[in-house]
């Protein structure tokens, strides 16, 4: 439970995180942090080869090893679980222990356990294993590797067909033809994948860093046959997780297990090396776009192809053209998605899944159009603005990107831009400035929330939200301090424990509305029931209208000022306490999604996807790259963004969401790439000597800029997230100023040194 | 050892004899470094940073401030290679960790591997930078072992893979390195080190080149030229050097250089740009230091 001091505590004010004395001093536990006594610790042994099977595993020589407890593999615990839900829900998960079958390289093959770390990491390089080794399929073009139609593996996928895209593209006057592509990509957060469970009286306490605290109970009861009831998920602080920590892992259950045969608590932290096949990961993207426009402009098709690689059993895919698709008004669109299935771990979540790898296509694109036009970049997207999202011609509920773009080039200094690639110089450093748009979904999901208010003017909020480093607790702070009218330091959060009240999954940057608007509600709950006590016949307020009574300064306030202390107000309430349990159900989720959230479901209103409107968070992207004319290096020393994601909570939080998204949008167009030995399919790079991202002279001045907007249409606090939206036009961005840079359109991400000598 | 790549039976400390070796003098003509330095201390040495500017850069860009601290300079000449295929065990073939085994870099993942010195056997590159500067100034190295002492030129350390990748060294067993010796030259103040990578720091070089120049009027008395990232080994550019020999030092001898340089270089697939890239190098290293003051 964390609690806060600092005087900014209004929605909207920079109150500094609540947490963060406690992160800094060391206070703050992760999970793996938690002391246990008499823990046993836990040891991955992972496959060697991609595609196969197990003919035997030689246990013999890890087993005499002093101190080793116990080994699991298929042969002895096999049944002993199901298999966890696959990433994105459809098709069968790639399985670990539960048989001898190899999906993919560095699977978990067997769990070694002992009385110590040291004596279980020299067991684990004991096991000897025999494979009956069969080719893989790498990825794209490796033989065996199967193509599909997304919408044959998935029922429920929409490919989209507006008017007639071929023929317009046949007869646009000026038009665009490319293909990109988009690398392997590991999330890598600092804190590793760590799992410990601990049983009592037949109930299972996991600790664990995780997006979803019930998802993760879900689905442990699911694979062991459990009640959910008698799990515990507890996940207080995670130390990142950008989507590598949202779908159940398969570890964990074979943890669990480990801890019952053993009867005492088992601890894994996986290496940094097994993070890349234990978990998910963004995989490599290929695109093929076409855009024509009419010779002032106006686009007149859009089409949007692209290919996803994918496991074996899983279909997992993130079709980010369906944000591409309705980003600019066009009368002729068409999207299509397949999937590539090979011999490779199934991939998932990665901050903006979708529109990462989509937006770079569709952005480097739109670059190229303009250059064909010889319009403006910025000019090409304010003509192309669109009101009516042009799929389903729904009505945005707000749409600020031409804002964006004209706050973002000001300050930036675009109008001093010579269009001309290759004319701007200093010295031996050619100078490109690039730009592209950014726009994200505004996802809202089901939650639910406790709120305890004591006649002392203290509050607490229980919720089974997630702060993955991204501020929840502190906004939770300030939407109770807010609607409450109390100082932040009189309110306490708790979070992170499946044992309080479901708040969904902190993903998709829907978790700081979800999570703001449950508690704004219970706050107004709360003080609906304040105000009708005190306006009852008999009391100081008798007569006035209960919904003309506000909290502020620790009291309640009515319209002609008069004001009554809150422990006096809350003493007509219940005995001086009063607990409030609050579900939110946002218009657009499923109406049961506060059961779905409870079960560890997924239960969104996707901005994308609601019936009567598109909500949508905007952006706008701009970078200065510096290439060297001679060795080609390649620096960023200046971005901006400007961004319209309706109301802020906290500019603080914000801020650092928005910054983070940029500079990962650097770190992946110019850095990041998981390379793959193409005649084994094993990663190569599984270490962050050899996995670059960017270290701090890599990343110049990053500036941010808030567009203020008010938008009541996305949910009732306009709250549209931030949390994916920073990263979106990024790789475009900086492809484009490379191009006008050098001249140079690198269509293949990673841009490096090579591509440009 | 913590990649399991090496299993050895004992580990010795060397740590206590930093207090023999760890010195760094500077004599009339002489630079003395001990294997036993850390590698911060002989970068922040004023004296170095002075007058061998190339020592003092080739320790700044490597690793990071935290590596730097604890790294020797003894240990940092004998780093292995960072090819990821010997540095996993769970690849089969590799002939550096396993003789005979084969090559899986060969026909795999490759771009940061050697383009010169290298041979059917193994393709690894060097990865250090400090080696580069030794190379350059003719450095020597100083041995000691169970047979006593001994010294050698810095070059013949190391050793091509040829047949033998698994074998990198000339040291004897029992062999350590006390030190490093260069006999020094006023117009080693003109060098200079300069190294390319992906990211601006922590990285290890996709090329680099340690370069000094003794110039009179603007033509090359003597140039001094080593390369790094790109060859099997340190990579002392005597074809180039010797192409520089009496030129005025214009973009066009250090071109010619530069293609001396990496003449016989052989590619495979990834690492093709790195002839290149390195021509590249050579050519930025050897005209910026041209223009410095001796
Ligand atoms: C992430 C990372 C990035 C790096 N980047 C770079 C880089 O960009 N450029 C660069 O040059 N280096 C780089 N390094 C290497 C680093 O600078 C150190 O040189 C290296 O880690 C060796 O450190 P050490 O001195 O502790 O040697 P050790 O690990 O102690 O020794 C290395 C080897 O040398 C042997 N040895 C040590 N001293 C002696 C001696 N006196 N006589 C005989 N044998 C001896 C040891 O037995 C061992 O086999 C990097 C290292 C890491 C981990
Ligand atoms: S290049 Fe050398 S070190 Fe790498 S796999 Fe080949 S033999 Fe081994």
């Amino acid at each position: 439970m964390i609690g806060a001091s600092g005087p900014a505590a209004r929605i909207g004010e920079p109150a500094l995180r609540i947490d963060g004395p406690a992160k800094v001093s060391g206070a703050a536990r992760y999970p793996a942090d938690e002391p246990f006594a008499h823990a046993a610790y836990a040891v991955l042994v992972t496959s060697a080869i991609a595609r196969g099977r197990i003919l035997s595993i030689d246990l013999a020589q890890a087993r005499g090893l002093e101190g080793v407890l116990d080994i699991l593999t298929h042969e002895n615990v096999g049944g002993e679980a199901k298999p966890p839900p696959p990433p994105g829900g459809h098709g069968e998960a790639t399985t670990t222990l539960e048989s001898d079958r190899i999906w993919h390289d560095g699977q978990i093959i067997a769990v070694v356990v002992a009385e110590s770390l040291e004596a279980a990491e020299e067991a684990a390089r004991r096991v000897r294993v025999a494979y009956a080794s069969e080719a893989p399929s790498a990825g794209f073009d490796s033989p065996g590797a199967q193509i599909q139609l997304v919408k044959e593996a998935e029922p429920s996928h929409e490919d989209v067909r507006v008017g007639d895209p071929e023929g317009a593209f046949q007869t646009a006057p000026v038009k665009v033809e490319a293909r990109y592509s988009t690398p392997i990509q590991h999330h890598n957060p600092m804190e590793l994948f760590a799992t410990t469970c601990a049983w009592e009286d037949a109930r299972l306490t996991v600790l664990e860093p995780t997006q979803y605290v019930h998802g993760l109970r879900a689905a442990l009861a699911m694979q062991l046959g459990l009640d959910p009831a008698k799990i515990r998920v507890v996940s207080k602080f995670v130390g990142g997780a950008f989507g590598s920590k949202g779908a159940p892992s398969s570890r964990t259950a074979w943890i669990a297990i480990a801890a019952r045969r053993l009867r005492r608590p088992v601890k894994l932290v996986a290496r940094r090396d097994q993070g890349f096949t234990i978990a998910t990961h963004r995989a490599e993207t290929r695109h093929h776009v076409k855009l024509a426009a009419s010779r002032d402009g106006r686009l007149l098709a859009v089409v949007h192809e692209g290919q996803e690689v994918t496991s074996r059993p899983t279909p997992y895919n993130v079709s980010g053209n369906k944000t591409t698709a309705m980003l600019y008004g066009s009368p002729n669109i068409a999207t299509k998605v397949e999937i590539v299935r090979a011999d490779r771990n199934t991939p998932g979540f990665m901050r903006a899944p979708p529109e990462t790898p989509y937006m770079f296509a569709l952005e480097s694109a739109m670059d190229e159009l303009a250059l064909a036009l010889a319009i403006d970049p910025v000019q090409l997207r304010k003509l192309n603005d669109a009101a009516i999202e042009p799929v389903k011609r729904r009505p945005y509920t707000s749409r600020n990107l031409v804002a964006c773009l004209e706050r973002a080039a000001e300050t930036f200094g675009w109008a001093r831009r010579d269009p001309a690639p290759g004319s701007m110089r200093d010295g031996d450093w050619l100078i490109g400035w690039g730009c592209a748009a950014a726009a994200y979904p505004a996802n809202i999901g089901a939650a639910t929330a406790r709120l305890r208010l004591s006649a002392d003017g203290a509050a607490r909020i229980e919720l089974a939200a997630i702060d993955i480093g991204t501020g929840s607790y502190t906004i939770l702070a300030q939407v109770a301090a807010d609607r409450l009218g109390l100082p932040i330091d009189k309110i306490q959060v708790d979070i992170g424990d499946s044992d309080l009240p479901a708040a969904g999954l902190a993903a998709g940057s829907n978790h700081a509305a979800a999570i703001s608007n449950v508690v704004a509600r219970a706050c107004e709950t709360a003080r609906m029931r304040i105000a009708a006590a005190a306006t009852a016949p008999g009391t100081p307020f008798s007569g006035t209208d209960p919904a003309k009574l506000a909290l502020r300064d620790g009291t309640l306030v009515g319209p002609d000022g008069r004001r009554e202390p809150l422990g006096e107000a809350l003493s007509r309430v219940s005995g001086g306490v009063l607990e409030i349990f609050q579900e939110n159900n946002p218009a657009g989720a499923p109406s049961d999604g506060v059961r779905k959230v409870e079960h560890g479901q997924m239960a969104m209103a996707r901005g994308s996807d609601l019936e009567d409107r598109a909500a949508y968070g905007f952006g706008a992207q701009f970078v200065e790259v510096r290439v060297h004319r001679r060795t080609a290096e390649i620096r960023v020393p200046r971005a901006v963004g400007a961004f319209a994601a309706g109301a802020i909570l906290n500019p603080l939080t914000a801020r650092s969401q928005l910054m983070g998204g940029m500079i990962w949008g650097i770190s992946a167009a110019l850095f990041e790439a998981t390379e793959i030995d193409r005649r084994t399919a094993r990663y190569v790079n599984t270490n962050l000597a050899d996995y670059l991202t960017p270290v701090n002279a890599d990343v110049g001045a990053v500036e941010v800029i808030l567009v203020p907007e008010t938008d009541r249409l996305c949910n009732p606090l306009g709250v549209k997230g931030v949390g994916e939206l920073g990263i979106v036009g990024m790789n475009a961005a900086v492809a484009n100023a490379v191009a006008h840079a050098t001249g140079r359109r690198i269509r293949d991400l990673p841009i490096r040194i090579e591509q440009l000598l | 050892m913590k990649l399991d790549v090496m299993r050895p039976a004992t580990i010795i400390d060397i740590g206590p004899l930093a207090g023999a070796h760890g010195a760094i003098e500077v004599l009339p003509g002489r630079l003395r470094l001990g294997a036993l330095a850390r590698m911060a201390d002989a970068e922040a040495h004023p004296a170095i940073r002075r007058d061998f500017p190339v020592i003092a850069q080739s320790l700044r860009l490597a690793a990071s401030q935290q590596l730097r601290n604890m790294a020797t300079l003894g240990g940092n000449v004998l780093q292995r290679t960072r090819c990821p295929y010997f540095r996993d065990v769970g690849w089969e073939a590799c002939n550096k960790r396993r003789p005979g085994s084969g090559c899986a870099a060969l026909q795999g993942v490759n771009r940061r591997h050697a383009v010169l010195g290298v041979s059917d056997a193994c393709i690894a590159a060097y990865p250090g930078d400090f080696a580069q500067a030794l190379a350059a100034l003719d450095a020597s190295v100083e041995l000691a072992g169970p047979g006593g002492s001994r010294r050698m030129p810095f070059e013949a350390l190391h050793r091509p893979p040829g047949s033998t990748p698994h074998l990198e060294t000339t040291l004897q067993p029992g062999e350590l390195i006390t030190g490093f010796d260069i006999a020094t030259e006023p117009w080693m103040r003109r060098s200079l080190y300069l190294k390319v990578r992906d990211r601006a720091s922590y990285d290890f070089a996709l090329a680099s080149a340690a370069v000094a120049l003794d110039l009179s009027a603007g033509r090359v008395r003597e140039a001094r030229i080593a390369l790094g990232g790109v060859a099997a080994r340190p990579w002392r550019a005597r074809r180039a050097e010797a192409a520089l020999a009496g030129r005025l030092l214009d973009e066009a001898a250090a071109v010619e250089a530069a293609r001396a340089a990496f003449e016989g270089a052989v590619t495979h697939g990834d690492n093709a740009f790195k002839a290149e890239l390195g021509r590249r190098t050579l050519v930025e290293a050897l005209l910026t230091a041209a223009q410095l003051e001796a």
